[in-house]
């Protein structure tokens, strides 16, 4: 179950020819694959493109009654291999995933689809997750389509380009049989906006169909002589193709006036971005007219030589505005002007940053460095020699004093005990080398846990221990992997690794029943029922079935005490071989979704329910915070007494405690102090129940009362 | 840095539509998406284009997030939105935390000529300022003071309080703030209908967007100057006014007390009192007049000399503060007297919300060690098997672990009530002896510096706050306590000892190890080697 619903949005995706789609970004690209009559779809959940899959999966009725196959891939890698069904049918198929990293898993089937060539169209959908709130390196998916040459769409970010943009690229893809990727940043997949919607299209085969006439071609298979062949084909064939296409259609948009000593080039993704620019520099009105010449490529990748260079005609400087880096187009276009003699002056980095998110603000000072230098007389005189206005407040002070806030885990998260046990245990037997992985549990890396010292790929953890195997070591390393990672790649990566090359290490499997960290999306471990897929398949099979013979599984992580055991037996035990741990607990964002509306109806129905909480005897908390750099959780703050007698904050615990039981749990293990405790709140209590309470609170009341009248009581204590 | 023309601002074209910027700056899990389409829905219900986005929230549990809104006036074209928020171009910045204000502040994302600021002031502290061993906590006022200045208008008050009170999320106090602003041109029914065309909780949003909505529109009608909203005053020395009862002749025992601190120098009177009470309600009557006799000690020295007069009597107010935390120091007794009092038990029912017609079960978290035994016995006793390794470890073994506690069962509450009832004989254990005898120490410590160095002497007394905690957590307090006061030698003498000593005690309250205080430790001695040089 995905931690976002979109039963009531996919409703939109049956919107007919005429009416008005109203949503965002992700759903509007569903749709258009719908309206471009796909056969299939699969992909690998991450952001920005979660919610693309989240939709998929709400939509498997709509998509069930068009006939599309729809899959939730394994992996990228999965996905993108699925594509092989459009190679010898005229089927259209999407894949779609995170970028780059997803792309860097998908690339070896990118490459060998690349080169046999599509015959159906096929589209890779990226999401570009760079950036500002970017959890991955930055890298560029450009890189990845010029060396596989596929055809890369970047086009501007309102729903209807998008949605042209998909159209687009089916129809390239099979003109130029050539899979085509279209990138979409993680703001665009975002955007709420509007288009004007198409009736959807059953495919003209489907899946099925091909399955009851396979056809073959050797000629596409990726094996020599034919993979030679493949190579001299897209240059000669494949690319040709896909340049008269885009000219053809007129997929680069030219805006602005036709004259004008300069010009600006950018990628579709940019234009909003340099319009905002203009619009600041007073040479863009709202709807984005201007007098600039503007040369947007919705299609970053083939650049069309004779487009760039008319474009250049008459030109004395054009600047080109390419997000991140090594500047590919920059340098292609610098290239096109040299070896056709031209002498337009062609800039890009010289006036915008290398590397780094193209912010409004870098956008204007680049774009407005550019024009002061090679055409002042566009810009109105304010901003040539611009009177400083107020230099505004001084925010050094505030720098110091407003907190980073890194995300780190939820309220009761079930991973927060397991790092807390590390935590313990490395505080008894020293430090250890401890590699992370892709997952919420790399919250570990932030305080208060500060574990873990690399993270090297999606279910790459205990991969990335590997070398740090040696007969000499006193000390083992750990390794984390999620469950997610684990059924992604760790298994074979990970996993069959260690045991074929004898790691001595230790592998901890957090296994919180989802794909967490991208949403919530199910996996084969996952112990819910899933209508459409299988589930419930246990991960202490899957590793014994790969040959670990030290296994344990804890099956509440919140044991802190049974976790800080099994991870010390695992650090000193004399077997030899990988020491994997398999750590279970339901991910409490999905376990508080499903069942808080089930408890607060059998509440309002009457039935007995117990409700846990945590608190703090203020009285008791001597506001050291030990509890608190052994959890981090939300809920549990700091607050000030109206006591003079005391200097610092004590712990408190607010309503959005879920009652996991970690605080009482780490005080325990920890031998903390005796300020927790746990309060249950028995609802709809049964008589014995009641009869019980009323006997304890009379004898616990008469005790009560016994001392009380014996001691003075001061009515504010 | 370019500044962008002035006249471009929307507007400048008589033909233009001006855009409206519109940023929601939230820490993830507080509703900002909510928001966003609340304010894209109203600005669509008035005819205006809108366009919304954010870096959503897959992977942003509880990190601060931004999402952003453009909107403009429909004229049948699509304007070209910006899709994030840039410096020195947000007409409103709606901040669902204080801190997260101050972020918007350094972010350039308010400024003087345009934004109105809209924040909630009440507080989420990040771990940073949680882990903290002292008060790591970040300054609201200077976030406060700061936003006044950056912002055109500045909006502030505790909407997250509004929307608990309501039974509703910041999200709906944060729009009833926006919509009672008036820096958008729409009315309050437009937003009423957006927040009614939801399906959950909507009576609960529409109450919180009332309560909000009346309370911005108040300080957007006031003078400027009383946008900010200040703190609730505190009730200094409330303790004065609290009443006692209890048996006749424990009152007769208190009156007399209470006549003590009568005849105190004024300026001691509210923390002696304050102090007092706690050592009266910790032990007894009697601990009470070795409390004040004691602190006799240190208001005999502020008044010979006129030192007190001279210094506001910061000696003595010192004094009865870390005397009282000194002498309740927190033993088994203690924690288990708190436990079982039917004040505690009324406190966690409010806390808890515990609502007629259910049952309240409370267990507590219990830890015991061998240390924490041998204290709860009389001090011949527990310091034999202390001095016993063999034996200590044989009973550790059978005592040290976990126990879960219920309170509200009978044989639970009747231990604790047992343990809290040891208190009759608490002088004559263990404990008690080592407390004492480290009181003491310390106090006479403070004391003899008074002559040389008054300052320094209160900064002795004020090193009491290093010392608290259970297990080896107070363990680990003592040693810092000890570090800081090691290095009295190095800097008696100097005039900024003082300084020094606190400058220590701020460092080791930085974090859990003293890592801090160990360079602060390294820093002092260099100054002695100067001295010597």
């Amino acid at each position: 179950m995905a931690e976002r619903s979109f039963a009531k949005e996919v409703e939109k995706l049956r919107l007919g020819a005429g009416e008005e789609f109203a949503g965002e970004g992700i759903l509007a690209i569903t749709k258009a694959l719908l309206q471009c009559g796909v056969g299939y779809v699969g992909g690998y959940q991450g952001a920005p493109i979660s919610h693309l899959m989240d939709v998929l999966a709400d939509a498997q009725d709509i998509l069930g009654e068009l006939g599309v196959h729809f899959e939730a891939s394994a992996s990228e890698a999965t996905a993108t291999a699925m594509l092989a069904a459009s190679v010898h049918y005229p089927i259209r198929g999407a894949a779609t995933f995170k970028s780059t990293v997803g792309t860097n898993v998908a690339s070896d089937a990118l490459a060998n689809l690349a080169s046999g060539g599509v015959t159906g169209g096929a589209l890779i959908i990226v999401g570009e997750d760079y950036g500002e709130g970017s959890s991955i390196m930055q890298e560029r998916s450009h890189a990845f389509a010029m060396k596989s040459q596929v055809w890369l769409l970047d086009p501007r970010p309102n729903l209807p380009s998008i949605v042209k943009a998909v159209e687009d690229g089916f129809e390239l893809s099979e003109a130029s049989n050539t899979p085509v990727m279209l990138q979409v940043r993680i703001r665009c997949c975002h955007v709420h906006g509007h288009f004007i919607a198409k009736d959807n299209k059953r495919p003209p085969m489907s899946v099925a169909d091909a399955l009851d006439a396979p056809r073959r071609d050797t000629g596409r298979i990726v094996l020599p002589p034919a993979s030679f062949l493949h190579e001299k084909e897209k240059v000669q064939k494949r690319w040709p193709a896909a340049v008269d296409f885009i000219k053809s259609r007129k997929i680069n948009e030219f805006f602005g006036s036709d004259h004008g000593s300069v010009g600006l080039v950018m990628q579709g993704g940019m234009y909003n971005a340099v319009i905002r620019a203009l619009q600041r520099l007073g040479l863009a009105d709202t709807y984005g007219d201007t007098d600039v010449p503007l040369y947007v490529l919705n299609a970053v990748y083939p650049l069309i030589d004779d487009e760039f260079l008319s474009f250049c005609e008459g030109k004395d400087a054009v600047l080109v505005v390419e997000e991140g880096q090594p500047n590919y187009i920059e340098q292609a276009f610098a290239a096109m002007l040299h070896k056709a003699g031209r002498g337009t002056k062609l800039v890009g980095k010289e006036h915008l940053p290398m590397a780094g998110e193209y912010t409004g603000q870098v956008m204007l000072d680049g774009i407005g460095s550019f024009l002061r230098t090679e055409a002042p007389y566009l810009l109105p005189g304010e901003v040539r020699a611009p009177n400083k206005s107020g230099e505004g407040v001084d925010t050094a002070d505030l720098i110091n004093v407003v907190p980073g806030r890194p995300p780190g885990f939820c309220i009761g998260c079930p991973e927060r005990p397991i790092f807390a046990a590390t935590k313990l245990v490395e505080q008894e037997l020293g430090k250890h080398h401890i590699a992370s992985d892709i997952g919420c549990h790399l919250f570990s890396i932030m305080p208060p846990f500060e574990l873990g010292a690399t993270t090297m790929g999606y279910g790459l953890g205990p991969a990335s221990a590997s070398a740090f195997n040696s007969p000499d070591a006193k000390r083992r390393s750990i390794s984390f992997v999620g469950d997610g990672g684990f059924w992604h790649n760790g298994l074979t990566s990970s996993i069959g690794n260690a045991v074929f090359n004898k790691n001595d290490g230790v592998i901890v499997i957090v296994d919180n029943f989802y794909s967490a960290a991208t949403g919530g999306q199910d996996i084969l471990s996952s112990r819910a029922g899933n209508k459409t897929k299988s589930t419930k398949h246990p991960i202490t099979e899957a590793v014994k079935g790969m040959g670990v013979k030290w296994l344990r599984h804890i099956d509440r992580t919140y044991d802190v005490g049974k976790m800080q055991d099994t991870l010390r037996e695992a650090l000193t035990t004399d077997e030899k071989g990988p020491k994997v741990i398999v750590a279970s607990s339901e991910c409490m964002l999905n376990r508080q979704r499903r069942e808080k509306p089930l408890v607060d109806k059998a509440i309002k129905g009457g039935e007995r329910i117990v409700k846990p909480k945590f608190g703090v005897d203020e009285d008791i908390c001597t506001g050291d915070h030990a509890c608190m750099r052994l959890s981090g959780c939300p809920s549990l703050s700091v607050k000030s007494l109206d006591d003079p007698l005391r200097d610092d904050p004590v712990a408190h615990i607010d309503q959005s405690c879920v009652g996991c039981g970690n605080c009482g749990e780490v005080a325990d293990a920890a031998v903390l102090c005796p300020s927790f405790y746990r309060a249950d709140v028995v609802h709809n209590p049964s008589r014995w129940d009641r009869f019980l309470e009323s006997a304890r609170r009379s004898t616990i009341g008469m005790l009560q009362r016994r001392r009380e009248s014996r001691r003075l009581t001061f009515a504010d204590a | 840095m370019l500044d962008a023309v002035p006249s471009s601002r929307p507007g400048a074209d008589a033909s233009d539509e001006p855009v409206i910027k519109l940023a929601v700056l939230a820490v993830g899990g507080q509703g900002g998406g909510v928001l966003a389409d609340w304010i894209t829905d109203v600005a669509e219900r008035n005819g205006y284009v809108a366009q919304s986005t954010s870096v959503a929230g897959v992977a942003q549990r509880t990190g601060a997030t931004i999402y952003y809104v453009e909107m403009a006036r429909d004229t049948g074209r699509l304007p070209v939105f910006a899709l994030s928020p840039s410096q020195g171009d947000v007409d409103i910045l709606i901040a669902a935390e204080l801190m997260e204000a101050g972020r918007a502040i350094i972010r350039g994302f308010v400024t003087p000529e345009r934004t109105t600021l809209i924040t909630s002031s009440h507080r989420i502290a990040a771990v940073s300022e949680k882990i903290e061993p002292g008060d790591g906590r970040a300054s609201s006022a200077k976030v406060q003071a700061t936003a006044e200045a950056a912002a055109k208008h500045f909006i502030a008050f505790d909407m997250e309080k509004i929307a608990a009170d309501n039974g509703s999320m910041i999200s709906a106090s944060l729009l009833g703030a926006l919509a009672g602003s008036g820096a958008l041109p729409f009315t309050r029914e437009s937003y009423e209908q957006a927040v009614g065309a939801g399906d959950r909780g909507v009576k609960a949003s529409l109450a919180a967007f009332g309560a909000s909505f009346d309370r911005a529109r108040g300080i957007a009608g006031a003078a400027s100057s009383e946008t900010v909203e200040k703190p609730a005053a505190t009730e200094t020395g409330s303790g004065m006014k609290a009443k006692v009862s209890g048996p006749e002749n424990l009152m007769q025992g208190w009156q007399q007390l209470a006549a003590r601190i009568d005849a105190l120098p004024a300026a001691v009177r509210d923390m002696a009192m304050l102090g007092l009470k706690k050592i009266v309600d910790y032990q007894d009557i009697a601990y009470g007049g070795e409390y004040l006799d004691r602190l006799d000690k240190a208001i005999a020295l502020d008044n010979a000399d006129r030192y007190g007069a001279d210094h506001a009597y910061a000696l003595s107010i010192s004094a009865a503060k870390h005397l009282a935390n000194a002498m309740c120091y927190d033993d088994m007794i203690r924690v288990a007297d708190l436990k079982t009092r039917s004040t505690r038990d009324r406190r966690v029912r409010r806390e808890v919300g515990v609502k007629d017609g259910t049952v309240l079960q409370v267990t507590e978290y219990f830890h015991p060690r061998i240390e924490e035994f041998c204290g709860t016995l009389p001090a011949g006793l527990g310091s034999y098997i202390e001095n016993r390794p063999k034996l200590a470890a044989f009973l550790d073994r059978r005592i040290n672990r976990g126990r879960h506690i219920r309170t509200d069962s009978f044989a639970g509450f009747a231990a604790l009530w047992f343990i809290g009832g040891l208190r009759r004989w608490r002088r004559r254990l263990l404990r008690h002896k080592v407390e004492t005898a480290h009181l003491e120490r310390w106090y006479d410590l403070a004391l003899g510096h008074v002559r040389q160095d008054y300052a320094l002497a209160v900064e002795i007394l004020n090193c009491r706050r290093l010392i608290k905690g259970y297990s080896d957590t107070h363990a680990r307090a003592q040693s810092k306590f000890d570090r800081v006061l090691s290095a009295l030698d190095l800097v008696k003498g100097r005039d900024d000892a003082a300084d020094w000593i606190r400058r220590l005690r701020e460092a080791a309250l930085k974090d859990e190890r003293g890592d801090m205080l160990d360079g602060a430790l390294k820093t002092v001695a260099s100054l002695g080697s100067d001295l010597e040089n």
